[in-house]
């Protein structure tokens, strides 16, 4: 794989989670459980999908093939997304949604904190950014674990249930293939392996900090970095792709 | 150029997008004009509106080529708010950012010191962190009694 390759697919890697977690959390959009928390959800979504926009138009500079930023939004099949499972997994209650947000904007601060260094101007500018955002992606998560976890009995069982459910998809987050070998010796790409002691340690803070416990190890998904996605991803695209795929002319 | 700078931020209009640092820098060339502009928060969805105005401006200036180019690094910050337009800010409504960057503080809550824009008084109480739009969050006086938006730091 040559530099070019790897660039173009680790921008896509990153578009793709900002865009599908963005799209996940969007679902929320006049359905949160209060108004503050509706808005909470929605500009979240928003850092997400500004992110993703500017990722994925990196992408489509560094493949120079004349595709945009929506074409590889809206134009590519679910095995073409290189997004992490956990990113597309549902909604779920209010708990899998604040768990998955924790074990992402956990890693989401670390990743990104390294990714700042990188020898890439564009992914180094963008990260910096990122990082201010993350902040309080994570600040908001780790408020509403406690509150959750010594809330009610049925509160703490759900959430409980939810960090068993998608603790099976974090093992993911800090798997490295070709891609990033090529980007790590070029000085552009996340060592991943130095990231997840970091991760752990802040998320089992939070999580038993709030009377709940993390699972031991166990089996972990893989997949997304080939292209293979858990059932979900492939609703949420037909979902999502349905205007532009429906209307190709359409324009904003 | 100058009368760039005159353009007003589409969310907050009391301020100027020269004035929020949204602005970054204008070159002009033989058949046209390049407008450098840099977004609060990455998914700021006012971005669209402000190009708009941007060439809207120019082309009523006769200028007709322009191209506006996004910026994301140096990452933009309320450090960059002057203390004019953060004034500006307060007589708005708006509590301007407080004087020192979001720094890791912001994982660990803790409180911000930060007045009441209508009555200045520090006894408020944030009702949320994110508010009507991304660079905001929703706080309450508990002296006045009145809600308000707080500029966050970042």
């Amino acid at each position: 794989m040559d530099k070019n390759e790897a660039l173009f697919k680790y921008a896509l890697r990153l578009g793709d989670n900002g865009l599908i977690l963005g799209h996940r959390l969007s679902e929320w959009c006049s359905k949160g459980p209060f108004l503050e928390e509706d808005l909470a959800l929605s500009n979240m979504a928003l850092d997400l999908i500004g992110r993703s926009q500017a990722m994925l138009n990196y992408a489509a500079t560094v493949e120079g093939k004349g595709r945009t930023d929506d074409d590889l939004a809206f134009k590519r099949a679910e095995r073409q997304f290189l997004n992490n499972l956990l990113h597309e997994q549902p909604n779920g209650d209010f708990a899998h949604t604040m768990i998955r947000q924790l074990f992402n904007s956990a890693f989401e601060l670390f990743f990104f904190e390294e990714l700042a260094k990188s020898k890439d101007e564009t992914f180094a500018g963008v990260a910096a950014k990122t990082v201010k955002e993350v902040k309080y992606h994570l600040r908001h998560a780790s408020e509403w674990i406690p509150r959750l976890g010594e809330g009610t009995e049925e509160s703490h069982a759900r959430t409980q249930k939810a960090i068993d459910n998608l603790w099976t998809y974090t093992g993911e987050l800090f798997e490295m293939d070709e891609v990033d070998q090529v980007l790590i010796k070029e000085g552009i790409a996340v060592d991943m392996s130095a990231l997840k002691s970091k991760w752990e340690k802040q998320v089992r803070s939070v999580i038993e900090g709030a009377t709940l416990k993390l699972p031991a190890g166990g089996f972990m998904q893989t997949g997304s970095r080939k292209g293979l996605h858990s059932e979900h991803l492939g609703f949420l695209l037909a979902e999502m792709q349905y205007l532009p795929r429906a209307y190709p002319d359409a324009k904003w | 150029m100058g009368f760039l700078s005159e353009i007003p931020d589409p969310e907050i209009p009391v301020i100027t997008i020269k004035e929020l640092g949204i602005l970054q820098g204008v070159v002009q060339n033989a058949d046209g004009c390049i407008v450098s502009i840099t977004p609060t928060y990455t998914g700021c969805p006012a971005m669209k509106a402000i190009e708009d105005d941007v060439k809207k401006m120019l082309h009523e200036k006769g200028i007709e080529k322009v191209s506006v180019k996004l910026l994301y690094s140096p990452a933009w910050t309320t450090d960059w708010i002057s203390d004019e337009a953060k004034e500006k800010l307060r007589v708005y409504g708006i509590a301007p950012p407080a004087k020192i960057t979001a720094d890791k503080g912001a994982l660990l809550g803790k409180p911000k010191i930060l007045a009441c824009p209508r009555c200045n008084s520090s006894n408020v109480e944030m009702i949320s962190q994110f508010g009507s739009t991304a660079c905001k969050a929703l706080y309450k006086c508990l002296d006045c009694k009145e809600p308000f938006d707080y500029f966050k730091c970042i």
